[in-house]
């Protein structure tokens, strides 16, 4: 049932009390019908889908491996949990690993639910409660997830608003439960996890079509328009303001009130991070600087004339680093304070006075509209003050480089291990080759800059040594388009379930790269070669448009942006990202007809079982990327993570040679049969990008693929195992079902590894499976 | 080797209340090999680019693997490379997927020739290996691990310590010089 307030908003409201103004009175509820029957799980409570949590991970065991072996979060402690030691409150090691995970799923999935409730409170205010949601063209399901999970069918924004306060209230109880003596399994921890995860899709969800139906952002558009992406698509010769963030709104009131003044073309407004995703989907001249770890070396450079920061993944450093270049910094969230005065209230023209003549090294504006003002006027009366300011220049590294000891620090700083003193001894010649390197390779987080003992600007060096070839770096990136149009789903449900196209592989996260962004942008192409549908969004997806071909252009110009076999689909932000596990979601709903409404159970089992979907996050650093990834894995789908991610310090991994644990029920006769590993893993850190490739192509394989299927997903990845390790995969007689499974262009090597891996046909089956029991049609 | 230090490669990782022996000489590691009933060899990605007396890393694990007794995992997709210098013996699995293994005290091994009782490090990006050998430290407490990278890593059981390269080069040839002498 979907629920609806009866509300009423007097403008004046003269009684014996008193006179009040905007009054809103909320009168019970009106019930309202819909077609669709309610599923069992409607707003599930924590332990509701605890049974599911429990099936998949009986398949998919932690494997933890602690950063750290001491528990310090109660005065009992420190606690020394080192092997089978308990803690005070008897925690144990494992335990301890489950409960950070989970404290690190909640701090993700709240940062996307407050993102939620800060852009859904905006819009109502400005909007109106009963604005329609209007988020894909030829599109039903509106909204997977809220209608999944929550069982309601959201039409305007006020229903989004009964979806968000019940994530905000689960949010409260998995983080109670991490309180000192509360949850003592670490299974039933990582139950929670999986439900924060689950939260956290809801409330992107939520953030995202409500922006989409107010904002004019591309509805689920296939070409939606190109934009540009880099250093040297900004004009530095203008008034530049940076926006760095996740929260859209401030950035939108700059574009506003530059469009309202006609000034858009004489000032530039160029983004980093989710941010300028954003406001490239609100005003597609708007122009994407980079991914998040860009902010150093941008701010570096000197080009800004004012930043305005909302949320979620800015350097708190940002204030220092801004008067560095001697750029007012304008805080817009309360996330995100920094120190500065509150100016909310202030007349714009005082606090315009107060950053251009550097009384104030910065504001906290809580006003988006006030921020428009406020950062045009600044950036304006600015810039020609700034314009000899001097970034470091070429010529002045080779001085620098001289101070350097070569002690080392910076190296066992550095997350990659980058050979800086080898560079800087090149740099003291004057040689900048090895320098200029470095760039392409550095995550830009500033570590090595603190542990030199000498001081020395590296990242800024770093650039200096680049600058000519930074200015000129300018690629092509499509606007993130937002969600999947139900249409798209009908086309191609049936040859994903099937196996015929062979995967949808979702390329997301931050850059926290070991080796680059290229990486990701070379997966992308390799996987759109192979007709994969490639799904991408936040820093990934600049990512992905960062290198070019000879013809000088990116992917996203040379790949269709539509949700079919071989295109390159940019969906957008992070919050975006629940429009790809909703893809899967529709799959089930739209193409299998499987009920959506309340009924998570059913269709993540379907899914696991029949969608060939994996996630990649390559550059995995944050906190939401762990909650984003802990709501694919209870949808059942795979997440590799690239090395940095060993870091969430706990891998979900199957045991491909147990076949007791790959055992499903055939929903046709209830039997319970052995499927194969299938797929292996639901969470784990790959070495290298040539071992993430591959274990691409294997994690794809599903249960319910067809013989055709199979073969395809098969000869993908026999061919990339044989380009990368040589010979064929040891495993794969727990693959192959049938003879029908063999690739026809394989055949012959692929009988030969069969036979003498003593392989039998038929011993795998290939049933109608299901994990649930309660799914089997008739029994035998 | 006497100016081995206990440096970690990088800055944060701290040692635990449990941490690493320091590998005091050669011999020491050599003999702990050599008494090892089963020992497996991992093998990271970075070996490529670690040089040693014998070319680099892969080389020393080529030469240490002819001793007969040791079995090579190759992590990330390093197998083809063990394959293209023609090491027939070299296993390819990945380093989450050993980890995982090697806390399970019945897990059969690569080759089926039942559990390790000792495992080798080597070559591996450092956070890597740092972190499974803390997952081994905690959840595999029989299993005996040994760091042989130039730097030193708290979550082994025994580990090299950080020495200047030629120092350690020199290190890393003795003791494999003294497991085939035994071999």
């Amino acid at each position: 049932m979907a629920k609806r307030d009866l509300s009423l908003k007097i403008g004046e409201f003269v009684s014996s009390l008193g006179t009040f103004k905007d009054v809103e009175i909320q009168v019970g509820r009106i019930l309202e019908e819909w077609e669709e029957a309610l599923g069992p799980t409607p707003f599930p409570e924590i332990a509701t889908l605890r049974e599911w949590d429990h099936k998949l991970l009986s398949r998919y065991k932690p494997f933890y491996m602690p950063f750290c072996d001491l528990c310090c979060l109660c005065t009992f402690g420190k606690c020394d949990l080192t092997g089978d030691k308990r803690g005070a409150c008897g925690i144990t090691m494992a335990g301890q690993q489950s409960r950070i995970v989970l404290l690190a799923c909640c701090i993700g999935a709240s940062a996307h639910t407050e993102h939620a409730r800060k852009m859904l409170n905006h819009l109502i205010e400005e909007y109106g409660r009963d604005t329609p949601l209007d988020v894909a063209l030829n599109t039903n399901v509106e909204a997977p997830h809220v209608r999944l999970v929550c069982g309601i069918r959201p039409r305007t924004l006020r229903d989004l608003d009964d979806a968000l306060t019940y994530v905000e209230g689960q949010l409260v109880q998995l983080l109670a439960s991490t309180h000192t003596g509360q949850e003592g399994s670490n299974i039933d921890y990582e139950s929670k996890v999986f439900h924060a995860g689950m939260l956290d899709h809801v409330a992107m969800e939520i953030a995202d079509i409500a922006q989409i139906s107010v904002l004019g952002f591309p509805k689920g558009e296939p070409e939606a328009p190109l934009a540009d992406l880099g250093f040297g698509a900004i004009d530095p010769s203008k008034p530049v303001i940076l926006v760095i963030g996740h929260e859209v709104l401030p950035s939108i009131e700059i574009v506003d009130y530059l469009m309202e003044h006609g000034l858009f073309g004489d000032v530039e407004v160029g983004g980093l991070c989710c941010t300028a995703h954003d406001t490239t989907r609100y005003n597609k001249s708007a122009r994407i600087i980079g991914p998040i770890s860009w902010e150093l070396r941008f701010i570096r450079s000197g080009i800004p004339d004012v930043i305005v920061i909302d949320k979620q993944c800015i350097r708190t450093d940002v204030l220092l680093e801004a008067e560095k270049i001697m750029a007012p910094l304008i805080a817009t969230s309360e996330m995100s304070c920094q120190g500065l005065p509150d100016l909310t209230q202030e007349d714009p023209e005082r606090i315009v006075e107060d950053l251009v003549g550097g009384r104030l090294p910065g504001a906290l504006i809580l006003d988006p509209k006030k921020v428009g003002e406020v950062a045009v006027k600044v950036a304006m009366k600015i810039a020609p003050k700034r314009a000899n300011f001097k970034a470091l220049l070429p010529e002045d590294v080779r001085a620098l480089a001289q101070r350097c000891r070569r002690c080392g620090e910076c190296v066992r700083a550095c997350p990659n291990n980058l050979p800086i003193p080898d560079a800087m001894n090149e740099a003291k010649t004057g040689d900048l080759t090895l320098l200029s390197t470095l760039y392409d390779v550095c995550v830009g987080c500033g570590r090595c800059e603190s542990a030199c003992p000498e001081d020395l600007p590296i990242i800024s060096m770093i650039n200096a040594s680049s600058s000519k070839r930074i200015s000129e770096e300018r690629f092509k990136v499509r606007v993130g388009r937002g969600a999947i149009q139900d249409v798209e789903i009908r086309e191609v449900g049936r040859a994903i379930v099937f196996g015929e196209i062979p995967g949808v592989l979702a390329l997301v996260g931050c850059a926290n790269y070991p080796e680059g962004g290229a990486d990701v942008s070379k997966i992308a192409e390799e996987f759109l070669k192979r007709r994969f549908i490639v799904v991408a969004s936040g820093c990934a997806a600049m990512a992905i448009a960062m290198t070019k071909d000879e013809e000088g252009l990116s992917l996203y110009e040379r790949y269709p942006g539509v949700f079919d076999a071989g295109g390159l689909v940019n969906v957008g932000s992070c919050v975006s990202n629940a429009h790809i596990t909703g893809a899967a979601i529709k799959i089930a709903n739209i193409f299998a007809k499987r009920p959506l409404r309340a009924n998570y159970e059913e269709i993540a089992d379907y899914i696991y079982n029949r969608v060939g979907a994996v996630g990649v996050a390559w550059g995995a650093m944050s906190q939401k990327a762990a909650s984003i990834a802990a709501g694919c894995w209870r949808l059942g789908i795979p997440v590799i993570v690239g090395p940095h991610g060993s870091k969430y310090r706990r891998m979900l991994l199957g045991r491909k040679e147990r076949e007791e644990d790959w055992m499903v029920y055939d929903a046709r006769t209830g039997e319970r049969v052995y499927v194969g590993p299938a797929p292996e893993h639901l969470f784990y850190a790959a070495e290298t990008v040539e071992e993430a490739m591959v274990a691409i192509a294997k994690l794809t394989m599903r249960p319910n693929d067809t013989s055709k299927g199979r073969a395809v997903k098969l000869s993908h990845y026999i061919d990339l195992y044989q380009r990368y390790y040589g010979g064929l995969p040891e495993d794969l007689h727990l693959y192959v079902r049938s003879s029908a499974d063999i690739p026809f262009t394989m055949r012959d090597q692929v009988v030969a590894a069969l036979e003498k891996a003593g392989w039998v046909e038929g011993k795998i089956a290939s049933p109608d499976p299901t994990l649930l029991e309660r799914l089997v049609r008739r029994r035998q | 080797m006497m100016s081995a230090r206990l440096t970690t490669g990088q800055t944060a990782e701290i040692p635990g209340p449990r941490k690493a022996f320091l590998i005091p000489k050669p011999e020491v590691a050599a003999s702990m090999i050599n008494r090892a009933r089963r020992v497996l060899l991992v093998v990271g990605s970075e070996a490529m680019r670690v040089k040693t007396k014998d070319g680099d890393m892969i080389d020393t694990a080529m030469r240490l693997a002819r001793s007969g007794r040791i079995t090579v995992a190759a992590t990330g997709h390093l197998l083809g490379e063990f394959r293209r210098r023609g090491a027939k013996g070299a296993h390819g699995i990945s380093l989450m997927e050993l980890g995982d293994r090697l806390r399970d005290p019945d897990w059969g091994g690569l080759d089926g020739g039942g559990p390790y009782d000792l495992v080798v490090f080597m070559g591996l990006p450092y956070y890597m290996e740092w972190l499974v050998l803390s997952g081994l430290k905690n959840f595999a407490p029989s299993l005996r691990t040994i760091s042989l990278d130039n730097t030193y890593h708290p979550n082994a059981g025994w580990s090299l310590g950080y020495s200047p390269q030629q120092d350690w080069i020199e290190i890393l040839d003795r003791i494999v010089s003294n497991v085939e002498e035994v071999g």
